[in-house]
């Protein structure tokens, strides 16, 4: 490797995967997000939690404007968010999303919906994006239910299914929205599972989410948010441990104190 | 809590099969019919009051019908004179067009019940391309070889279309205009650009607004005040206009209630994989959206069917019109019921088959949510 292409490297590597500066967005008169400054670097893991209506969801959906936001800049792998139709879509084929209720293609089988992206946004051949389909299938241990519906499969598959369709994309970072708050008890461990996996790979992550176990296992960085607003953004470790805002105090006694 | 874990049995109950459900006729009507002494006579009261109803009209349709013959006189008996019906096939399936060019029809009807056949029956393959082949490939075989006047075919002019030939036509052009039109005009009402929903909520609401006979007439009598008049604009080129506008408003609002019900997860999820507004509409939304309305569409479908025979008012003769012109015929007066039930056998044939076929679709696209 000679000079400039491992100055590109680095400097390809020094640049954050998100950036967000003063962001500012509202419903309405209704203020939900508030001067938010973000940045997370390429392979960091974040881990976003808050009580509900304090923006968490709001903020990660701006990332791949499914919300639009009227004040601020948000930069995704080095593309700067504007209104454009071609760089919003272009910048969603970099991100990965990963919904509450899943939202699989009820009328396409498990395996066309991993493969509707590559066929259709990326051009790949069919035979190539099932192929690649069924490796991302396997590694979410759901490769053997890839010709059924979604609407056979139980909510923990259906998410495990959401999960593969949304890295059949090879996303540079992935966003997770409360992935496992509509699942049975029994069900939430598989999918942690595999969003744990895809930690230890190096994914870029930004994870709504209240399983604090899963924030101490592979948070890079848990960020507390309430009312519109990073109020508290620290390491696990001291996140859990010495929480400085009392409103962190006050949120985390509500859901681990029982 | 000692109490609890007393009463805890540690072993599960087994699987037992379901009682076996007791079948057969004769149980049937037992239970159904006759469980009991006033049961027993409503049935039977029933039963009779239904032969009393029916019989007759099997009795004057089939059985003391008269079925051959060549006129009038041949019809005899106290039944239904359906020679009245079969001397006139030929008018109600061609209406006026020429003799000679009979077998040009023959053609393009064999094709068209072909490719419904194809569609219809499960086991045959490819169904995609074959529609879209019928699609793309049956109205231009249609145009050439029902209009001619190319390739050395001579030209029939539209004014001697008729019978079920017109019927079909209508209904066939009806239909395959409608749909895509209204799928166009719905996605329209609900675009977020101000001026596209306002010019497909105008049409819309015009559309609907206004009766098909005022349409046809606006077509026929209106229209030609506004075109310059050297230009001639056939009449029955207006009037499959003026249906296929006005159904396509019709159906623009039955896609709609379709559109309303898929989940708004279901496009944001097309988005976030990078898909464009059309990809997501044509991929995700609408196969889902379409699937739901099946009712709704074919319901217009069948409405639109019955409709081709307002066509008469403005001087074109459906199946229903030729037949009514067929009953002023000095020769055959006072066959009007025969004339009316045929007709109405001819329409309830077709729309009774969209309805089966409807469900049948319905069934094949269930994939289990």
């Amino acid at each position: 490797m000679n000079d400039t292409q491992q100055g590109a490297a680095t400097a390809r590597e020094a640049t954050p995967m998100v950036s967000i500066s003063r962001l500012n967005k509202w419903y309405g008169d209704f203020h939900v997000l508030r001067d938010i400054d973000l940045t997370v670097a390429r392979g960091e893991r974040i881990v976003i939690c808050g009580p509900s209506g304090s923006g968490k969801s709001t903020l990660i959906r701006c990332i791949n404007h499914l919300e639009a936001h009227q004040q601020g800049e948000i930069v995704v792998n080095g593309i700067p968010m504007t209104n454009d139709v071609k760089r919003i879509e272009q910048i969603r084929r970099n991100v990965g999303m990963v919904f509450q209720h899943f939202n699989l293609f009820p009328h396409l089988t498990v395996l066309e919906n991993c493969c509707l992206s590559p066929i259709w946004v990326q051009k790949k051949p069919r035979r190539e994006a099932e192929k690649s389909a069924m490796e991302y299938l396997e590694r979410v241990r759901i490769a053997n239910q890839a010709h059924k519906y979604p609407g056979q499969l139980s909510g923990g598959q259906q998410q495990r299914v959401a999960i593969a369709r949304a890295l059949c994309m090879h996303p540079e970072v992935m966003l997770f929205d409360e992935p496992t708050s509509a699942l049975d008890p029994e069900m939430i461990k598989e999918v942690l599972d595999v969003m744990i996996e895809l930690a230890h790979e190096g994914m870029t992550m930004l994870c709504v989410t209240h399983e604090m176990g899963f924030a101490r296992t592979v948070a890079d960085r848990v960020i507390f948010m309430d009312e519109g607003q990073i109020v508290e953004s620290a390491a696990p470790e001291t996140f859990f441990n010495e929480p400085r805002s009392s409103r962190t105090q006050e949120f985390l006694g509500q859901i681990l104190g029982h | 809590m000692s109490a609890i874990a007393r009463d805890t049995d540690e072993s599960l109950i087994a699987s037992r099969p379901p009682p076996t459900p007791q079948g057969g006729v004769m149980y049937w009507l037992r239970t159904r019919l006759f469980s009991g002494p006033v049961n027993s006579v409503v049935s039977i009261v029933t039963l009779l009051l239904i032969v009393r109803l029916v019989w007759p009209v099997i009795d004057w349709a089939l059985i003391q019908a008269d079925w051959v013959g060549s006129s009038r006189a041949d019809c005899t008996s106290e039944g239904a004179c359906w020679v009245f019906i079969s001397t006139r096939w030929s008018q109600i399936v061609y209406g006026f067009y020429p003799l000679a060019e009979r077998w040009r029809v023959d053609i393009v009807l064999g094709l068209f019940f072909a490719l419904i056949a194809w569609l219809v029956i499960p086991r045959l393959p490819g169904k995609k391309s074959v529609a879209l082949m019928g699609l793309v490939g049956l109205p231009i075989i249609a145009w050439v070889l029902l209009l001619g006047g190319m390739f050395g075919l001579p030209h029939v002019p539209t004014r001697a279309w008729g019978g079920l030939m017109l019927t079909l036509t209508i209904a066939a052009v009806g239909i395959v205009g409608s749909l895509p039109l209204g799928v166009v005009l719905a996605l329209g009402r609900r675009s977020k650009m101000p001026l596209v929903r306002a010019v497909c909520v105008i049409f819309i609401e015009f559309w609907r607004g206004v009766p098909l006979i005022t349409v046809l007439f606006m077509s026929s009598v209106m229209l030609p005040l506004f075109v310059p008049a050297n230009v001639e604009f056939d009449k029955l080129l207006r009037a499959l206009i003026g249906i296929m506008l006005f159904w396509s408003a019709y159906m623009a609002e039955v896609v709609r209630s379709g559109l309303q019900a898929i989940d708004k997860g279901q496009g944001e999820a097309g988005a976030a994989l990078g898909l464009g507004y059309w990809l997501r509409m044509r991929l995700i939304i609408l196969p889902q959206a379409l699937k739901l309305v099946i009712p709704g569409i074919v319901n217009t479908f069948i409405a639109l069917f019955k409709d081709t025979s307002l066509v008469l008012i403005i001087g074109l003769f459906d199946v229903l019109s030729i037949i009514q012109a067929g009953l002023t015929d000095s020769d055959w007066l006072g066959f009007a019921i025969e004339g009316y039930v045929f007709a109405a056998l001819v329409f309830w044939v077709f729309c009774f088959g969209m309805s089966r076929y409807s469900q049948s679709l319905e069934r094949r696209l269930h994939t289990g949510h």
